[in-house]
């Protein structure tokens, strides 16, 4: 049983169908006029969204809390009241669909000169639908492009599905006209930070809870809370997850159904957008005119995109035998109490496990495999002091080499096994032309070297086409940071025994906990998944006290741990970094600053092999672990 | 007074028959009395047979229908009980001779005939009747032994702690919590005190309104005798056909009219009960005392644990003039509850309030008989059409309340007025009194339909809980939802009737009804998976913040969420209690704790 659990062979997956397809057959217009009819939820009590906003105002919970308030800073209740009816304006959405018409028009357009194909799992549709149908239903779509919930609201109106509202950062409303539009199609905003502003909170949640019990609309919102600028999943943030869980937890409802959604882009629309952002290159503001800018900009061949509707998942089944209901018992149910532990811990929990649904269902393209081998070819080389790239016929047979180890750990890949695999490989080269240079069969990264005549400009320039290359190579960690974590712990592990590997496993893991997805506490499991699938693979022998890697072992650990390197190195130059130039007037807003300026420095005196250590996120990561585990503390009020 | 269960050959005395061979008027495996009971006829007809009830020889023509659409039984399908009970399945008694002994030289009569034993080692619940369909019987007691007062329940107790036996009371025999069951663990012998021959008024206080009467009588006794004598004391649980005095006040039974006349709790004035410490009473009849914790709240609800009621003084109230019966229907079960909750607020609840939900709303519309008048049914088309068309009601959504009025004529009908203005605060729609006193018929007729249920492969049970307002209707849908949820997961092939009342209002909060019955075809453990789906939606009822039960008791059914209903302390006290007054568990049924 345990055994078959763990095989992620075993995995069952839908097939894909082109919603692109017809659109180029048919009419646009058409398509956008065509008679919408969505199933709804059962329990639904229909209402208009402006009914939605004095059903909030008025709820008890509003109530409590406008007394609080008042209370509290003594203001007048009626002038708290209308404070929160302009929150709430400024908030709330108002889904119309004349609005999403236009989009489904433009949209249409756009999607048609921008990919080739935009591919939906059919199946998870009908799934999605029945999910509707049944409960209220809270849609978690990965985040990694601006366009993703564009892209959303676009497939369920194709499919006739109810069109979601969702939540979206404040930062849009800086585009005035966009923003309007984007209300109008079901977006409603939050303040990105709201600290202890009570009333903000009530109203928001307030209004979150009202939606999904009613069965208003499906309620969507990003679980990793902002775009993955790295393309790997961030860790979850709990608010919004906390708030659709809640009517559950308090029997408001009989149960809501989570839907994970992975949306996978064969190119990233923000691809050098992102890498320019995380070396700290000052981004473009989200400005209407900057969107139009970008759109003339991209104008050129952008791949696929898949979108799989995951199982959903009910929040009753989850949280069977994990929280006590009965604690809501005594009382009442509308005053704001923070959550208990076994609440938070479950929320979390949750939060890790559907963060992993939507990973395991990201389509990986063969490019991925080809970005993370050109990649450690690239370093390879560069520490070997040669230029030359590698022959396009060894780069082929590494990445079938690759393609069968990822299958076998379970990767979601799209290969089209009828073409060559020469071909496979050259068209995905093709597609990234910006990041690659084929030059007499010899394949390399596009990196420049020696043309421009300030050093700190050429390395940015190459780090950008590194980050982008390593955004491609992060989308297939999800499928082997367990087995690679394994690598390196017996690389690293004092001795081949058993305890001493996974002790070492388990410290990376724990280190690594900022920078992966991996469920808290779940390390014997990630453990076992890691062994099973290198002995599965034959790549690792188990004797009774001993971890032993077989002969033909040795490509897939070197290949695994490699693939790790680069987070190692930026782990510990942090920590070099904290040691040699931190001071105790470090603050967290300098340390970014400070330390790329020290990274920097390294990589211009040729004394750090990865350029990716250059990366924002990969540093804050490691500064957050560092903090977790008490390496660094952090002091408030430090005065000036 | 008009009265929906009354016997209607009512001369002869129930507690005399009731005597050594209840079985002979009573079924042995089912409810109720052994002539009345419904059939499907050979022309598929469901009918009621006997004389006792208003519904009592009529075709009832929508039933079949309903129940063949609402569990997708067959009337083609039977699962007939076993008709007669072989002794052979019944242990031979464990007996401790010399308890016989001592028993038989006091003259307390007695038995240990297999039926007497059988009889009393079961209540109602669907697991202990199903069994005894089947022919299969556990532990059941070993000898019976029959009271005739106070003295002889002493004596009775006095033998049983001289000789380390087992006692286990037994009333009417209504019990819905297996507080009835014999532990199978119990080695002892183990009798049962039947209190049936107890069943006198000993005196009526017309000054004060007090009524002293022995615990055994039933209920519609209790109330037959106190109305030869103009009063009643109001209290009418809806199993008052057969439950006892004792019984309600070893459970806190709830009457139906629990609004004028209150609950058990309310109604009780002084208690006698014999421990095996001794007598446990109070030194006066007074209506309240503050004397450190009431007494009468160790002995209410102790079901048995503690010794054995024997003597109650409770209120009595003069029979009500007037009695009107009402219902109101209403678009939704939400404005229903709305509407309940309103009433309660302004404290006007009339005698009874009930509200069903639609799926019992349907129900009660299937046990209308049949019609000998045109002009009836053309008036009830008529009624369906305004409400279903003119007020555009949907008619799988609306629900209905059931009233009854209790009290002079004219404050009767003002207070009607004031309940319908409410009602229509909330879209609610007055039905007429037909439509009320039918909801109120279904309360007396439900437990017969459950054994014609049986008799086609569906079984069910009701049970019930207490909730604060504001969960009324989280409670109703999600409890609702986990059994029709549960039924599908446990592989239950066809959706089951899942189903709920609000049937009393308070203050603070509600008595909740569930009903729950599925079509067992294709199951090979039914009541496994009947008792499994029961343990959920009590889980359900608990972690939705309803109470582990307003009036049927603890049990051993449900005795595993006690700790959890009334904390570790509050479990430590009702040992220590239950340790000072019964230190040799001669009380054995193991109920509550």
């Amino acid at each position: 049983g345990k055994t078959r659990a763990l095989d992620p062979m075993l995995k069952k997956r839908d097939d894909f169908e082109d919603i692109l397809e017809e659109r180029r057959n048919s009419s646009d217009l058409k398509y956008a006029l065509r008679c919408y009819t969505p199933v709804l939820y059962k329990g639904v009590t229909p209402c208009t969204s402006s009914m939605l906003k004095s059903m909030v105002l008025q709820s008890d919970q509003l109530h409590y809390v406008i007394n609080q308030v008042s209370k509290e800073t003594g203001k007048a209740t009626d002038d708290i009241k209308e404070e929160a009816s302009a929150i709430l304006e400024e908030m709330a959405q108002c889904l119309q669909l004349s609005t999403v018409r236009f989009f489904a028009f433009t949209l249409s357009k756009a999607f048609k000169t921008l990919f080739r194909s935009i591919c939906v799992n059919e199946d998870g549709i009908q799934r999605l639908q029945q999910a509707i149908q049944e409960h209220p239903v809270v849609l978690l779509p990965s985040h990694r492009s601006y366009m993703d919930f564009l892209l959303m609201s676009y497939i369920l109106y194709t499919y006739d599905v109810a069109l979601p509202v969702i939540a979206a950062g404040m930062d849009f409303m800086g585009m005035k006209f966009v923003g309007e539009m984007l209300r109008m199609s079901g977006a409603f905003f939050i303040r990105r930070s709201f600290g202890g502003d009570k009333l903000y909170w009530a109203l928001f949640s307030e209004y979150v809870k009202t939606m999904l019990k009613n069965g208003f609309a499906p309620v969507e919102f990003f679980l990793e809370g902002t775009r993955s600028r790295t393309s790997k999943s961030l860790t979850p943030k709990l608010g919004l997850l906390n708030i659709v869980m809640d009517p559950f937890l308090k029997g408001e409802v009989f149960d809501v159904n989570v839907v994970p959604v992975s949306i996978s882009y064969e190119r990233v629309l923000e691809e050098t957008l992102y890498a320019r952002e995380l070396l700290g290159i000052p981004k473009p503001k989200e400005s209407t005119s900057g969107l139009f800018k970008a759109r003339k900009i991209l104008s050129e061949d952008y791949g696929s995109i898949h979108v799989y509707f995951g199982q959903p998942v009910s929040v009753r089944s989850l949280a069977q035998g994990k929280v006590n209901r009965c604690q809501f018992n005594l009382v009442p149910r509308h005053i704001p109490r923070r959550p208990s532990e076994d609440i938070a811990s479950f929320v979390n929990d949750s939060a890790y496990r559907l963060v992993r649904a939507q990973e395991e269902n990201m389509v990986l393209k063969p490019w991925v495999l080809v970005a993370s081998l050109l990649l450690q070819y690239h370093h390879q080389n560069q520490a070997a002091g040669q230029k030359r790239g590698i022959a396009l016929g060894e780069l082929t047979a590494q990445a079938v080499w690759l393609r069968d180890l990822s299958r076998q750990y379970g990767a979601f890949l799209h290969w089209p096994d009828h073409i060559p695999p020469s071909e496979v490989v050259s068209s995905s080269l093709t597609l990234h032309r910006g990041l690659v240079r084929i030059c007499e069969d010899k394949v390399q990264l596009a990196v420049e070297q020696g043309f421009s005549v300030a050093p700190e400009e050429e390395l940015l320039s190459q780090a950008v086409i590194l980050l982008s290359c390593a955004s491609y190579r992060n989308q297939a960690l999800h499928v082997f940071v367990r087995p690679a974590l394994l690598a390196l712990a017996i690389h690293t592990a004092s001795s081949n025994q058993k305890q001493e590997v996974f002790n070492s496993f388990s410290f990376l893991r724990n280190m690594f906990s900022n920078e992966f997805i991996l469920c808290p506490g779940a390390t014997v499991q990630d453990f076992e998944e890691a062994c099973y699938l290198l002995v599965k693979t034959g790549a690792l022998q188990f004797t009774q006290q001993e971890v032993l890697v077989t002969e033909r072992g040795h490509r897939t650990l070197a290949f695994l741990s490699t693939m790790l390197d680069p987070f190692l190195q930026g782990y510990q130059v942090v920590c070099r970094f904290l040691c040699e130039e931190a001071t105790e007037t470090l603050t967290e807003k300098q340390f970014i600053p400070a330390v790329r300026k020290f990274i920097k420095k390294l990589l211009l005196a040729g004394r750090l092999r990865y350029m990716e250590v250059l990366s924002s996120d990969l540093q804050k990561n490691s500064l957050a672990a560092l903090l977790r585990l008490g390496a660094v503390r952090k002091m408030k009020g430090t005065p000036e | 007074m008009d009265r929906l269960f009354e016997c209607v050959n009512c001369k002869l005395n129930l507690c005399q028959y009731l005597f050594f061979h209840r079985q002979e008027i009573l079924k042995w495996n089912g409810w109720g009395y052994s002539d009345t009971r419904f059939l499907f006829n050979k022309k598929g007809q469901a009918e009621f047979t006997g004389k006792r009830y208003r519904l009592s020889g009529m075709i009832i023509p929508a039933l079949q229908n309903w129940f063949e659409g609402t569990f997708g039984a067959s009337v083609q399908h039977k699962s007939p009980a076993m008709p007669i009970l072989t002794s052979s399945a019944v242990q031979p008694p464990t007996l401790n001779e010399a308890f016989v002994d001592e028993l038989k030289s006091t003259g307390i009569p007695c038995s240990h005939d297999a039926e007497d034993r059988v009889f009393r080692g079961h209540g109602h619940c669907l697991h202990e009747v199903f069994a005894l369909r089947e022919g299969k019987v556990g532990r059941v007691p070993d000898i019976v032994v029959w009271p005739n007062c106070h003295n002889d329940v002493v004596k009775i107790v006095e033998l049983a702690c001289k000789h380390n036996v087992c006692l286990i009371p037994y009333g009417g025999g209504t019990s819905v919590s297996s507080a009835l069951e014999c532990p199978p663990e119990e080695t002892r012998c183990i009798v049962s005190l039947d209190t049936s021959q107890m069943n006198r008024i000993l005196w009526i206080d017309e000054k004060n309104l007090t009524a002293h009467v022995e615990a055994g009588i039933v209920g519609q006794e209790l109330e037959r005798l106190l109305n030869e004598s103009g009063y009643c004391t109001g209290h009418e649980p809806d199993s008052m056909e057969f439950s006892s005095l004792g019984g309600w006040v070893a459970t806190r039974a709830s009457g139906m009219k629990k609004n004028i006349y209150g609950n058990i709790e309310d109604l009780v004035v002084h208690v006698k009960m014999v421990t095996p410490q001794g007598v446990i009473e109070k030194g006066c009849q007074c209506p309240r005392m503050s004397t450190g914790p009431d007494i009468h709240h160790f002995i209410m609800g102790s079901e048995g644990t503690l010794g054995v009621v024997t003597e109650v003084t409770m209120k009595i109230r003069p029979m009500p003039e007037y009695q009107k019966y009402g219902s109101v229907v209403f678009p939704n079960f939400e404005q229903g509850v709305a509407c309940l909750r309103e009433v309660a607020k302004q404290r006007c609840a009339p005698a009874s309030i009930r509200l069903m939900d639609n799926e019992q709303f349907k129900f009660g519309h299937a046990l209308k008989p049949q019609v000998s008048s045109i002009f009836t049914s053309f008036l009830d088309g008529l009624k369906k059409f305004y409400i279903t068309k003119f007020k555009g009601f949907d008619p799988d959504r609306l629900c209905v309340a059931t009233l009854l009025f209790e009290g002079d004529r004219e404050k009767v009908l003002q207070h009607e007025k004031q309940v319908y203005d409410i009602a229509a605060k909330f879209g609610g729609l007055a039905a007429g009194e037909d439509n009320g006193q039918r909801g109120y018929m279904l309360t007396f007729v439900i437990a017969y339909l459950r054994d014609l249920g049986m008799d086609y492969y569906v079984i069910g049970e009701s049970f019930e809980t207490s909730v604060p307002w504001d969960r009324v209707l989280d409670i109703c849908r999600n409890v609702k939802a986990r059994i029709i949820q549960e039924c599908k997961d446990k592989g239950v092939q066809f959706s089951p009737l899942s189903t709920c009342r609000v049937t009393q209002t308070y203050d603070a909060g509600a008595c909740v009804y569930f009903y729950f019955a599925f079509n067992y075809r294709g199951l090979s453990d039914p009541v496994h998976v009947y008792e499994q789906v029961e343990h959920a939606a009590r889980e359900e009822i608990l972690a939705n913040g309803g109470s582990l039960s307003h009036h049927h008791g603890v049990g051993k059914l449900r005795k595993e969420w006690m700790r959890e209903t009334i904390s570790d302390v509050g479990m430590g006290m009702l040992k220590s209690v239950k340790n000072y007054v019964d230190p040799k568990n001669i009380f054995g049924n193991r109920n509550l704790i």
